[in-house]
């Protein structure tokens, strides 16, 4: 897994504010809510650690912060050790989930807050400049409770930014706001960090958020991490079943590994035989999970219309969601799997109806291959994984 | 319709009459006697001759009371909140599971007689008794000094019949203190001390408020604890009102130091809550 990599410090030139964890573990009790983390974040980038809830990452951020302890490990700014270093002496802030806003200042008050408490110079001049900043100019002597959720979420970073942290720390920043403000935060948060710079760590449970904003994600799951790197690496490559599910969604196939052809993996699945280029496996021998993403399986009407060099299953369409910017069909192969097909909504073909026989295809520089059998794990909830099949009573006969 | 409406008068009614019946009209009569002829007596009964002077004669013969009174109350309500306050504070914030046991310790001496307590505390506070043998023993107290029969005792004793009506409420306005403004103030460099001065004591105002009236009100209005632990030199205002309804039978007078009483504690409410009421909040 391409969790590991080499430490860079921060050079001369470089912006601070590189993070690194180290082994970094946390216990509560009987549960491990991290579990020998080792990360690297380097200095000015926007890292997002995306995951479940209870996979660890705001217990995570938490111990960076200084708000919780770790049980074990460390916590390198810089190359400086911060474990131990009580919160209100690391160079890090936070805008906390809720915004968490002091309701008895108003605006200005909270954003002064930490200026105040390190005695820094023209307090008044920093928390104007920022308040303009973040479009709240004017809005100085509101309270929080005057303020809409949108406003709140502004002030939240400002009170956080005015500090100039090394590190930013954002917990679901964007989690208490509908989904067209959050659009609109998600823009404003990619302008602001284009303004103030330093290195950004951002906590989210929604892939797209992370997607959108952040240049290296990590997806956390059950206390570690699971695949780190770019949103397209991840999306394109994934290097577990889980992150596969998590981010966006996936079919997998259960099957294995019979042989190799040159460069390629024949992998035996449903009675049927696939071949994965060697490059875009994780696993070369054994039980595997043949992955596809849904927008890159086509339908046709029969294999003879399958396009050269295409791998296919035949089966019959289930249900139909229409999604608007593209249509999701159910197909129950003739196989015994349920594969999940998006076709984009190009105004070309015409909708497919339920019970329709078609067949699937896709290219095999699409596919991707996973350790199969017991380490089998996938996102659950997140997204549904394509077995076992639905329920579709329609009136599909038996191929 | 009409009935929907009159109803939130019809459920009002019986309270109001309650009030009126027990509240208002003694209120009433408790000033009207306090103006009656002082010439008069429980036997030959009393003219009302609008005597304000009961007051400035009242305040002439029993000043020292009064003002003791209200120091007394003072001092325990300041005692009641330095101990309240650190003790109402780890119950809402750090007992975690033993919340509720603690909660109930700091209520359970109301289980028993408010005069057995005063009483037990006489006993605790004695010449003979253990505080006072260690007091002495660490030269705190001189070797013929005593406790009992002091402002000491008589204080003593006030803040522990009232710190639950200190605690209580403490505890219910920091027990809703959202522990992540805790965690914020420290994220933004707010040390320990500075988290509690400007973040915890702000948050926690209303309690504070709520807490010293419930105690300082009563507080003022008592004269068990100084009947039971003081001397005629640690008597408050309450002892001679108690005195001159019931011993001296002077009613306008106790009736104008009744009156006196209620308007000094009204005046000191109304400019406490002006200071730092609960409007703090918006």
């Amino acid at each position: 897994m391409a969790t590991e990599e080499p430490f860079h410090g921060p050079g001369p030139g470089e912006p601070a504010g590189a993070l690194r964890l180290v082994d970094l573990t946390m216990r509560y009790g009987d549960v491990t809510a991290v579990d020998r983390l080792d990360l690297t974040v380097p200095a000015g980038s926007f890292f997002a650690l995306l995951g479940p809830s209870g996979c660890g990452k705001t217990s995570t951020l938490r111990m960076v912060a200084g708000l919780a302890e770790p049980t074990g490990g460390r916590i390198l700014l810089d190359d400086e050790d911060i474990t131990r270093l009580r919160p209100y002496r690391r160079p890090v802030n936070t805008v906390f989930q809720n915004y968490a806003l002091f309701p008895h200042l108003d605006v200005f008050e909270n954003v002064a807050f930490g200026l105040r408490r390190r005695r820094q110079p023209d307090v008044a001049g920093q928390v104007r400049r920022m308040l303009s900043l973040v479009a709240l100019d004017g809005y100085e002597r509101q309270r929080p409770s005057q303020l809409s959720g949108g406003q709140q979420q502004r002030v939240a970073l400002a009170r956080a930014l005015v500090n100039r942290p090394r590190v930013l720390l954002l917990d679901e920043p964007l989690g208490a706001l509908d989904l067209a403000l959050r659009r609109r935060m998600q823009l404003e948060l990619k302008r602001l960090r284009a303004e103030v710079g330093g290195t950004f760590v951002h906590v989210t449970h929604d892939q797209e958020e992370a997607m959108t904003l952040a240049d290296t994600v990590a997806v956390m799951n059950a206390g570690r991490i699971e695949q780190l790197g770019t949103p397209a690496e991840l999306y394109e490559f994934p290097a577990t079943a889980f992150v596969a599910t998590f981010l966006g969604r996936s079919n997998l196939l259960a099957g294995r590994v019979y042989g190799r052809d040159g460069d390629d993996l024949l992998v035996q699945a449903y009675g049927r035989r696939f071949s994965v280029p060697s490059a875009r496996a994780r696993a070369d021998s054994g039980e595997v999970l043949l992955g596809v993403r849904p927008e890159k399986v086509r339908l046709v009407d029969t294999p003879e219309q399958v396009p050269a060099g295409h791998q296919w299953l035949d089966g019959t369409v289930g249900e139909v969601g229409y999604l608007g910017v593209s249509t999701e069909y159910s197909v129950r192969t003739g196989a015994g799997v349920e594969l999940s097909v998006f076709a984009a909504a190009d105004g070309e073909a015409p909708r497919i109806p339920p019970g329709t026989p078609v067949v699937a295809h896709w290219h095999p520089r699409h596919a991707f291959l996973l350790h199969g059998g017991s380490t089998f794990r996938d996102a659950g909830t997140a997204a549904p994984p394509p077995v076992p099949p639905p329920p579709v009573p329609l009136s599909a006969g038996p191929e | 319709m009409r009935r929907g409406r009159a109803l939130p008068y019809l459920l009002l009614l019986p309270g109001l009459l309650w009030l009126v019946l027990f509240f208002l009209a003694p209120a009433v009569q408790l000033a009207a006697t306090s103006l009656y002829d002082p010439a008069g007596s429980l036997t030959t009964g009393y003219a009302m001759t609008w005597s304000f002077g009961n007051y400035p004669d009242a305040v002439a013969a029993y000043g020292a009371q009064l003002g003791r009174s209200f120091g007394y109350a003072g001092l325990a309500t300041l005692a009641a909140l330095l101990l309240g306050y650190p003790l109402a504070y780890v119950i809402a914030l750090r007992a975690g599971r033993w919340q509720n046991l603690l909660l109930v310790c700091v209520v359970a001496p109301m289980f028993t007689s408010f005069l057995v307590r005063t009483l037990a505390w006489k006993t605790v506070l004695s010449d003979s008794g253990a505080v006072v043998g260690l007091l002495r023993d660490l030269h705190l107290l001189a070797p013929d000094g005593r406790l009992l029969a002091t402002p000491v005792a008589v204080v003593t004793s006030l803040t522990y019949c009232y710190l639950p009506f200190m605690v209580l409420p403490l505890y219910a306005s920091l027990q809703r203190l959202d522990p992540r403004l805790l965690d914020a103030a420290g994220d933004l460099f707010a040390r320990p001390g500075q988290v509690f001065r400007r973040v915890t004591l702000p948050l926690s105002m209303p309690g504070v408020v709520a807490g010293t009236l419930l105690t300082f009100i009563p507080a003022t209005g008592d004269y068990v604890s100084a009947e039971l632990l003081g001397t005629p030199n640690e008597y408050m205002v309450g002892n001679v009102i108690d005195a001159a309804f019931l011993v001296r039978l002077d009613y306008p007078q106790g009736a104008a130091l009744s009156v006196l009483l209620m308007a000094a504690i009204l005046v000191l409410v109304v400019g406490w809550l002006r200071r730092s009421g609960p409007t703090e909040l918006g």
